[in-house]
């Protein structure tokens, strides 16, 4: 195997025999992997070894948990687009992992997991610290293997980045038995694969781009549903150009925040359970609905029967399975985003009327904004993502967990620009924002890195503060501190008629000593003019900070679509609404 | 609606859990499956037979089984020209006397009897699953004591008729 040499890495350039783990070692460097997340354990203790031969090569990042390297490789490979790598060792290892490998499918991110399992002697025994990795986690990966002969190995690890990168992304589970990483070759083996069985299709077909350009010249009222889909394709010029030219309004899913600029006149903003007004509106009368992928969630549909149902549904996607699978579909394109969209931009010269679509658009953005009260002597969390938007002029990279906090970053923190949106869409897991802000950041050290955190969530994964002294990581975590699970309260107050059922968190750590204990420095915002007046530094300096804000515990998301309303049902769409 | 899907698998090791997994995830039922090697060195081929509620859903079934990295190929082939087969063993009570009533009832199924004991024998007996519904009908008043049954297994005719063949014709016209 021919391995790009690097100065310092010796071993490259001599033909001794070599281990399991050097050869995984090797394989890494060919997918010129740079940084790994990863806790050692007794069943990758080989691997390590290997780690520790390769000398720098890698950076390696120890999370103090598992399930913190994976969310901060999930971070890492949103930001980047490229796959993030994660070792871990056998049995609580691995199954630490499974909700950053769940979070990772729903999200489609490329993620390639390695972790350890026992001896093959021993598979199936029960052994010390032996888990079922293969089984837990096929419904949860994209692919999976568990490496059978030493053979195998470097091809499975060409075969995993190959798989966890190419159409849709999503993660790749390779579980290699101990022996195999200790054992050693004397004759390195091939990493010749075919995947017969995989064969993404990236091109469009015409005919059908033309069935879409048809339907758009005809189309008085269309709009444009951006997901994630543009991200990953990295389709956003094309995206506005194609926008621009045909006066196209565009709705964004909460995954594909960023993909289009937010403060852009066509614009309509997020969609969906908390989307603006306006955006749901125009996927309720729309007569064309483009969806260039997104899935069709239902957080973002409401009730299926009230979505765009006047509509002519055109969906391009990478992904065959996702056209169709919620909502009839008229216009299938299976295809790369970018391909799609310089597809119709070549074929769309028709220019559709749009003029009174778009003045009705405008009327409903005058007359529904997004809004929120905000008494001078309260701190509210919608004004208070306001100004973080203000003091970062719009251009930090945002990771959030989910919930109250997640919604007021995706209505109020405005993204201009695809890869600085960092959330937990499709599983929705709690502590996923600040590891993955670690991950952002690491993989873009220069740019402000704001972990927007609820205080529940953070509770979750804050024994990642470590690593922002070990590093040295600039990171910001913004505690949106409502001292409460502030959704789950949400929907009790308004489902259930106000039974607050352990959804508050009237006991809490002292947060800034929190942070001082880590060495880090910590500050408490209880005031709007706390705000104005220490937020801008404490965003601007080159220093981790963790900034606990008290914010007003009764404070709502809105607008609101209830579970099983439809689009056009939100609630708290005007302040006069609220009681 | 009940559909007959068959795939074609690289045959690793996993690859049935695969299947049956997704299948289950998404809440599809399975009626029987069938798997066995084919005439391809390292593929497999599975007959699933499931009911799905309507087209919409047997369409997401096919999609999902295809975007699995080792499934090589999957069809849809209830409405094709197909040749489709199971296999079941029937243990019955006999003796002496009713051996050859017994031979007599199963001889018109083309079965045959594939082992006998003192008091009962055992009748293999392979085709269309009415057919095999219907000599266990037959045979149960003898008492079946014990009965295993296969998934079906199909593929498609060599022939397989054009569009224009199945217009129906009609000799008295």
């Amino acid at each position: 195997m021919k391995v790009e040499a690097k100065p310092h890495y010796e071993r490259n350039t001599d033909t001794k025999p070599k281990t399991g783990a050097d050869l995984l070692v090797d394989a890494l460097i060919q997918q010129e992997v740079k940084t790994i997340f990863g806790y050692p354990g007794g069943a990758v203790l080989p691997i390590y070894d290997a780690l520790h031969r390769a000398g720098d090569s890698f950076h390696h990042v120890l999370a103090r948990h598992e399930q913190g390297s994976i969310h901060a490789a999930e971070g890492y490979a949103r930001v980047t687009g490229k796959p993030g790598v994660v070792i871990a060792t056998s049995g609580p290892g691995a199954t630490n992992l499974i909700t950053g490998i769940a979070d990772a499918m729903m999200d489609s991110l490329p993620i390639v997991v390695f972790t350890g399992q026992v001896a093959r002697g021993v598979i199936g025994t029960d052994a010390f610290q032996e888990a079922d990795v293969m089984g837990i986690t096929t419904p949860i990966t994209k692919h999976n293997y568990q490496v059978q002969s030493l053979a195998d190995l470097p091809r499975t690890v060409k075969e995993a980045f190959h798989i966890a990168s190419t159409g849709r992304p999503g993660p790749v589970v390779v579980d290699i038995p101990k022996d195999i990483s200790s054992e050693v070759e004397e004759n390195p083996p091939s990493v010749d694969f075919s995947l017969p069985g995989y064969q993404p299709n990236l091109k469009p077909n015409p005919l059908q781009v033309k069935k879409l350009t048809d339907a758009l010249a005809h189309a008085k009222r269309p709009v444009i549903l951006a997901g994630a889909g543009v991200i990953h394709g990295k389709a956003a010029e094309e995206l506005k150009t194609f926008a621009e030219s045909h006066s196209l309004p565009v709705v964004n899913t909460l995954l594909g925040l960023g993909s289009f600029p937010g403060s852009h006149p066509l614009s309509l903003g997020m969609g969906g359970m908390h989307g603006t007004y306006t955006a749901n509106m125009a996927l309720y009368e729309c007569d064309l609905l483009i969806n260039i992928g997104a899935r069709f969630d239902d957080r973002l549909t409401g009730k299926l029967e009230h979505f765009a149902p006047q509509a002519t549904v055109a969906h391009i996607d990478i992904d065959p399975a996702e056209i169709g699978k919620n909502v009839p579909t008229q216009i299938p394109i299976v295809s790369d985003s970018k391909a799609a969209l310089e597809e119709l931009i070549r074929q769309s010269k028709e220019i559709p009327h749009v003029e009174e679509w778009l003045e009705t658009l405008k009327g409903y953005q005058k007359e529904y904004p997004l809004w929120y009260n905000n008494p001078e002597s309260k701190l509210v969390p919608q004004w208070l993502l306001e100004k973080v938007h203000d003091y970062t002029g719009g251009n930090a990279i945002i990771t959030t967990d989910v919930g109250q906090h997640q919604m007021w970053a995706a209505q109020y923190y405005k993204l201009e620009k695809p890869n600085r949106w960092v959330t937990s869409g499709g599983l929705g897991t709690m502590g996923f924002g600040f590891p993955a802000a670690i991950g952002a950041q690491i993989a873009s050290p220069d740019d402000t890195v704001v972990a927007v955190v609820g205080d529940g969530g953070f509770q979750m994964t804050l024994q990642e503060l470590s690593l922002l002294q070990e590093l040295d990581l600039p990171v910001k975590v913004l505690i949106v501190n409502n001292e409460a699970l502030g959704m789950v309260r949400q929907w009790q107050e308004k489902f259930y008629e106000e039974r607050y059922s352990q959804s508050l968190l009237n006991t809490q750590p002292d947060f800034v000593k929190l942070a001082e204990s880590y060495n880090l420095k910590g500050m408490k915002i209880t005031s709007q003019q706390d705000i104005e007046e220490k937020l801008p530094d404490a965003l601007k300096t080159r220093e981790p900070m963790v900034i606990d804000c008290r914010v007003l515990r009764e404070e709502n998301v809105y607008p609101m679509i209830a579970p099983g309303k439809g689009l056009h049902e939100m609630i708290g769409v005007k302040p006069c609404e609220e009681s | 609606m009940r559909r007959i899907v068959t795939a074609t698998v690289q045959n690793r090791s996993g690859v049935l859990n695969r299947v049956t997994g997704l299948l289950a995830k998404r809440q599809f039922n399975i009626e029987s499956i069938s798997v066995g090697r084919t005439e391809t060195e390292g593929i497999s081929k599975m007959t699933i037979v499931v009911d799905v509620p309507d087209t919409q859903k047997l369409e997401q079934l096919t999609k999902q089984l295809n975007k699995q990295i080792d499934v090589l190929k999957v069809s849809d082939i209830t409405d094709k020209a197909i040749v489709a087969s199971e296999l079941a063993l029937i243990r019955v009570g006999s003796n002496a006397q009713l051996r050859s009533e017994i031979q007599g009832i199963i001889e018109p199924f083309r079965a045959s009897v594939i082992d006998i004991s003192r008091d009962s024998l055992t009748v293999q007996v392979t085709g269309k699953h009415e057919k095999i519904e219907a000599l266990i009908d037959l045979l149960r008043p003898y008492g079946i004591k014990e009965l295993a049954r296969t998934g079906l297994t199909a593929f498609l005719r060599g022939h397989q008729p054009q569009v224009t063949e199945m217009k129906n014709y009609s000799i008295l016209k």
